[in-house]
């Protein structure tokens, strides 16, 4: 197996999703669940290589003459993902059969979520940039898909909308700033970016392409001011959100931060911007988390909280941060992942997931309240588990921050207060106390298929944490070493440290969350909090909101002046287009030197351009459509009559012809059209003659400039040598027409076919209404 | 020498006269038009492959020698528009048997349909400024005639401002190519080409090529003169629309690739400056205007022309991997846009309406429909990995490499805006539950289409969708046309050579 078969595997099982429910029915979760898992083994299988300081490499061609490859890269840091991905992935396939059981829906969840996962995999291992956009921009679809998986309520599609209109400005800002990076260094693989830092971060661009990478980043990963899509996402069924709005893909902004850290990071732009927004992130959102009695809500914002951290651990970069990044992401989504299966099974059993509804559950669901205890212990950074570990890390990589150590250790204490405190909400609420069910919905414990997940994932939560050794040379020490950018990092995970500053803060932070927690009733209905909650919470909703409506408005008031339903203003727009842009061009590229000799011109030529002038003006000025036409039929036989005079009697007779007919039609139709007098201003008079005065006077002058210019008869010459010898005719101008030049006269013809058919429709037709559909003008 | 040139041009005008002989059989004429279009797809399909093999094709009719006679000339770019055209014909020719009503078939729907595409491609086969011309004559009142048979007052009213726009064009063209001839003694495009390398009179070169640019901009539908397809695009049936959408603003962008990378090179920074400068407007315009409607019809239409904003800045870029995007980008949008605009024909036959306050509850009984809106939706929408992806990626990077920051940063939103309008015909149509005043529910009379008549329908987009998905996953060998017609179009001799020395 390859990656990339690895990566169709799950793609094609996507396609297969809905006949899987719709066949498979109550075991379709489980069988799905294989494929997850045979990328899991596929990519355990890896450990022993990578673990013994290799990196795997993959690629095939995709669009050479773009640069683009489907190349993979697996170090230490994605292998640990892709664990992540396929390894959560498999217990969200089972869980999500029995979750949505009931769904008829079912089928396509199976489809976004596989294609969900396969583009998740791909971001994860892609290592050309354009490849990995292609899987980010993937899993902005996907999770749009899912979002709006309750479709038919409003409040599912705008979540949806929301989400995928703040990440995917996000992802074409990503894709900018890609591009940039990939000019800088002169490749479009990521791998052969690394060890080029010095050259990316001295060159011009680097801020430009900083700032839009991180754009993306900021608002896959839900960073302030752009963390409020994410709770918005929690309309998604429960399942998405444990999958993809916890565990994986919102990781995705944290994965790309961290994948280049070695390429973008240590200058000062990166340590103060990733730095700054990953601290605020994490304060604003764990005490958003506070304020909230839905279950999904309160999970949404500690997961925010902990994209803030990681983001934040990124920004300082150093040894302990490194490894706190790894040992957190993984941590994190154990815990989270299980927390949020625990969240929706309460949600899918008790009817509600508001705790002030509910309580005393462990009663009725012993297994589901185990394991949301023990997970939400890991949140709440109790030893033994994976979260104390980590949680001791990101103190300890915050103490050695070159910058602002004690601003930063402030923020995380604080912040992890409200994690404590939001620990308790999630598992003592529920579960403890007297026992109260809603709306007299009698709680079950759920099936197996709905606690499996939780149960392994909280499981691991305490092995890693008492085994630390586990994982930490066979995973996370390549991991952070990959991220470091300095491959033979080692990380030697323990529990016990001895009593040092981090181990004070630990307790410090545990003791001040449990007071929260206590009272937490109080806190949460104070004014504070929910002002708080209004301007950090929803205020950048509003912000979003209104940023909508305006363009909206703009749209809409920006057509209504360009479309506005009126043939004479679009005329005008254009004639006034045309002058602008050719007077223009003629009067700073042309020298406009006309020669004009008028010694030549008889004095009959003069009265009839006399007479052709004074009859346009009288065409203009004429108060009826009749005189008008009359007018305009004086300048075209004066025009036939120029021809005469400069020998070109075929074209005089053609142009009498027309000219004739077109008086004749015209005068027909205005004697049947109702006189309507229009009321025109003086001042769109003077407006509309400046315009047609300029338009004739510029194609005059450029007339009068190509005459003044050598013209080159070769084509004359030729048709007159040739059009009787050759073609035997003796008229040129008919040979032309009928065999130097016959495919024009052929379209024409098909012109005048065309028309003949259009007028028999149209009086066929009579006033007879084919469509009369909801059709408007504009 | 090559004959293979004529057949795309000879099997339409040839199906419509037979259609016309037809002209009381409705039946006859259907499948003489489907036949013909299947042909015409494949000769553009042979043609394409012979300019690709054996390099750029040229004929002269009635073996008149170039300059002399009227040059038809397929090089890789106008292969390319042949071989998409073909598809468009066959495709919507089928989708015409479930779409067109009796009525304007029996005043020649077909026939009209076939002359229409006939017109299109002697356009893109030309090799002669006044013959070009004379196509866009063919085109123009081609369309009027389809515009104007339905006689509904907002289609007459549309056809109008569509026909007196359109005449302004011609008029300004046609000066054009009076003055073009003046400057350098022929019509031929080849020959004209090479008249101008050496020319004295730059200045009044580029004074004309203003010219054609805003003839050309009318027929492209570029800011600020786009108005008349708005106007227009909305009011006949479905089929008339996606081929009009498909294919005639492109025959304008078609026109302004040739000329400017053919004919006006002479003052690079000038001409692609403005060019550049009317992209932007027109990309973000367009957008802004699709943003505000609710006919979905309505929402395509200022669609088209926000992104032929995308293809005249990838002109304007005028490098090598700019062309190759603007020709990918025309092929995509020709593919995406024509399919959207069938398959709301299909929403408007199931539910009644292409209003989205009276459509909906398509996603839940409709998967198929779905899923193909949802195709081309997001190609157009530029997310990957369809067509629309890589042709917004190409012209996106061909203007990064020249460093025009600020016009890519307005590319990029309008992209975002473009997502924003295909979510909207999503959610409103799609997702939302069947509103009450569907007529699907309002209307006793209003039966939902079925049986063969749906697969008529369906089958064109399927194939449509079918080319938007493997062009997109399978890039490769078509990129390689794209950058070699790229080529061709960047290094004029090419050209020239094939057309005065074959």
């Amino acid at each position: 197996m390859t990656i990339l078969a690895a990566l169709l595997l799950i793609f094609s099982a996507a396609f297969f999703g809905p006949a899987a429910a719709k066949y498979l029915k109550k075991s379709s979760g489980w069988v799905l669940a294989l494929v997850p898992f045979t990328v899991f083994a596929y990519l355990l299988s890896f450990i022993p290589v990578i673990s013994g300081g290799d990196v795997v490499k993959e690629s095939w061609v995709w669009v050479s003459y773009l640069g683009v490859n489907m190349s993979f890269y697996l170090d230490g840091f994605s292998l640990m993902f892709g664990l992540i991905v396929s390894g959560i992935g498999t217990f969200i396939m089972i869980y999500g059969g029995g979750y949505l059981a009931a769904d008829s829906n079912l089928g396509r969840f199976y489809f976004s979520i596989l294609l969900f996962m396969g583009a998740m995999m791909g971001v994860v291992l892609a290592d050309n940039i354009v490849a990995l956009f292609i899987f980010w921009e993937l899993t902005s679809i996907s999770s749009y898909l899912l979002i709006g998986y309750k479709y038919e309520k409003e409040d599912s599609r705008k979540s949806a909308l929301q989400a995928l209109l703040v990440t995917g400005s996000g992802g074409l800002a990503l894709l900018a700033g890609l591009i940039i990076l990939s000019m800088i260094t002169g490749t479009m693989e990521i791998s052969e970016m690394f060890g080029q830092s010095g050259l990316v971060a001295e060159h011009p661009w680097y801020l430009g392409a900083l700032i839009l990478i991180l754009i993306g980043a900021f608002t896959k990963s839900a960073q302030f001011p752009f963390h409020f899509w994410l709770p918005g996402a929690m309309a998604a069924p429960t399942p998405v959100s444990a999958y993809l709005h916890s565990a994986t893909m919102v990781k995705a902004g944290v994965y790309l931060l961290a994948r280049l850290n070695p390429v973008l990071s240590g200058t000062l732009e990166w340590t103060y911007i990733v730095t700054g927004f990953g601290a605020v992130t994490m304060l604003v959102a764990a005490w958003l988390a506070i304020a909230h009695t839905d279950l999904k809500k309160v999970l949404a914002y500690t997961t925010v909280m902990a994209l803030g951290t990681l983001t934040m651990l990124i920004g300082m970069g150093h040894e302990y941060a490194v490894k706190a990044v790894a040992v957190f992401i993984l941590s994190h989504s154990l815990y989270k992942g299980a927390l949020f299966m625990v969240a929706g099974t309460v949600d899918h059993e008790a009817g509600t997931r508001d705790i002030r509804f509910i309580s005393g559950l462990r009663k009725t669901m012993p297994m589901t309240a185990a394991f949301g205890c023990i997970a939400a212990l890991s949140m709440a950074g109790v030893a033994p588990l994976l979260g104390f570990i980590g949680k001791e890390l990101v103190y300890e990589a915050a103490l050695s921050s070159v910058s602002f150590p004690m601003v930063l250790i402030g923020m995380a204490v604080l912040a992890n207060i409200a994690v404590v405190a939001s620990s308790g909400i999630v598992a003592i609420r529920p579960f403890f106390g007297e026992y109260k069910e809603y709306n007299n919905k009698h709680v079950h414990e759920a099936p197996l298929s709905m606690w499996i997940g939780p149960g392994v994932l909280s499981v691991l939560s305490i092995l890693f944490g008492i085994l630390p050794f586990l994982i930490d040379t066979a995973i996370i020490s390549k991991a952070a070493g990959a991220i470091a950018g300095t491959p033979d990092l080692v990380v030697s995970l323990k529990l016990w440290h001895g009593i040092n500053a981090p181990l004070i803060l630990s307790i410090i932070t545990l003791l001040s969350g449990i007071g929260l927690y206590l009272v937490w009733n109080k806190v949460r209905e104070s004014g504070a909090v929910q002002a708080y909650d209004r301007i950090m919470g929803q205020g950048p909703v509003k912000g979003y909101e209104g940023w909508l409506n305006g363009t909206l408005g703009l749209a809409a008031a920006q057509t209504k002046f360009f479309q506005n339903g009126y043939l004479r203003y679009y005329m005008l727009c254009i004639v006034a287009f045309f002058v602008v842009l050719v007077g223009y061009t003629m009067l700073v590229k042309t020298d406009m030197i006309i020669v004009a000799d008028f010694s030549d011109i008889y004095f009959y030529e003069w009265t009839l351009a006399g007479v052709i002038v004074i009859a346009a003006f009288a065409a203009v000025f004429a108060g009826s459509g009749l005189v008008a036409i009359a007018a305009l039929g004086v300048v075209g036989y004066s025009i036939a009559l120029l021809y005469i005079l400069f020998s070109a009697p075929d074209l005089a007779i053609t142009q009498v012809l027309v000219e004739t007919l077109t008086v004749i039609l015209v005068a027909l139709v205005l004697i049947h059209l109702p006189q309507s007098k229009v009321k025109v201003s003086m001042g769109s008079k003077v407006r509309d003659g400046i315009l047609a005065g300029s338009l004739g006077l510029i194609v005059t002058l450029i007339m009068l400039a190509v005459l003044n210019t050598e013209f080159d008869p070769f084509m004359t010459d030729y048709f007159a040598e040739n059009s009787y010898v050759v073609a035997y005719g003796r008229n040129i101008v008919n040979v032309i027409l009928v065999d130097f030049r016959a495919l024009d006269t052929f379209g024409e013809i098909v012109v005048i076919g065309v028309a003949g058919i259009g007028v028999y429709a149209l009086i066929k037709l009579g006033k007879k209404v084919i469509t009369k559909k909801e059709g408007t003008t504009a | 020498m090559s004959n293979i040139i004529i057949y795309p041009i000879l099997i339409p005008i040839l199906t419509a006269s037979l259609a016309l002989i037809a002209f009381k059989n409705r039946e006859l004429q259907r499948w003489l038009s489907v036949i013909g279009s299947v042909a015409t797809f494949i000769a553009g399909c042979v043609l394409l492959y012979v300019v690709y093999t054996e390099g750029i094709q040229v004929l002269q009719p009635g073996n008149w020698e170039a300059p002399f006679g009227i040059s038809m000339v397929a090089d890789l770019f106008s292969a390319l528009m042949v071989c998409v055209t073909g598809l468009m014909a066959m495709t919507i020719s089928i989708y015409s048997l479930g779409d067109m009503d009796k009525q304007r078939e029996s005043f020649g729907f077909q026939p009209l349909f076939q002359i229409l595409i006939f017109g299109v491609i002697g356009a893109f086969l030309t090799g002669d400024l006044f013959n070009l011309y004379v196509w866009f004559e063919v085109m123009l009142i081609t369309s009027f005639v389809l515009l104007a048979i339905g006689n509904g007052k907002a289609q007459l009213d549309g056809a109008v401002k569509y026909v007196v726009i359109n005449l302004l064009s011609s008029l300004i063209f046609l000066a054009g190519v009076g003055i073009m001839y003046g400057l350098t003694g022929t019509l031929n495009l080849a020959a004209m080409a090479q008249a101008l390398q050496d020319t004295e009179n730059t200045g009044l070169v580029i004074t004309a090529s203003m010219m054609f640019l805003v003839s050309f901009g009318i027929k492209s539908a570029v800011f600020p003169l786009f108005f008349w397809l708005p106007a227009s695009y909305h009011t006949p049936p479905v089929t008339i629309t996606a081929i009009f959408g498909a294919l005639l603003t492109k025959v304008g962008v078609y026109s302004l690739v040739r000329v400017f990378t053919l004919l006006f090179t002479q003052d690079i920074g000038y001409t692609h400056t403005i060019l550049l400068w009317i992209s932007v407007p027109t990309m973000v315009v367009g957008v802004l205007g699709a943003a505000s409607q609710y006919d979905v019809r309505k929402i395509l239409s200022f669609h088209i022309v926000s992104q032929i904003g995308y293809m005249i800045m990838g002109l304007a870029f005028f490098t090598k991997i700019a062309l190759a995007g603007v020709i990918y980008y025309i092929l995509h949008n020709i593919l995406a846009k024509t399919n959207l605009f069938l398959v709301a024909g299909i929403a408007q036959k199931l539910v009644g309406s292409f209003h989205l306050s009276r459509l909906g509850g398509l996603y839940k009984n409709y998967p198929l429909v779905s899923s193909l809106f949802a195709i081309s939706a997001i190609s157009l929408a530029g997310l990957p990995p369809l067509t629309g992806f890589w042709a917004k990626y190409t012209v996106i990077y061909a203007g990064l490499e020249v460093e025009q920051w600020v016009v890519i940063g307005f590319a990029l939103a309008v992209g975002l805006m473009t997502m924003f309008s295909m979510t909207k015909i999503w959610m409103g149509a799609y997702w939302s539950p069947l509103p009450d005043t569907a007529p699907v529910v309002a209307d006793k009379n209003f039966k939902p289409v079925a049986g063969a008549q749906l697969i008529a329908l369906l089958l064109p987009t399927i194939i449509i969708a079918g080319f938007i998905v493997v062009l997109g996953i399978f890039g490769e060998p078509f990129y390689a046309l794209l950058f070699e017609a790229a080529d061709q179009l960047l290094d004029p001799s090419m050209y020239i050579n094939a057309v005065l020395n074959p």
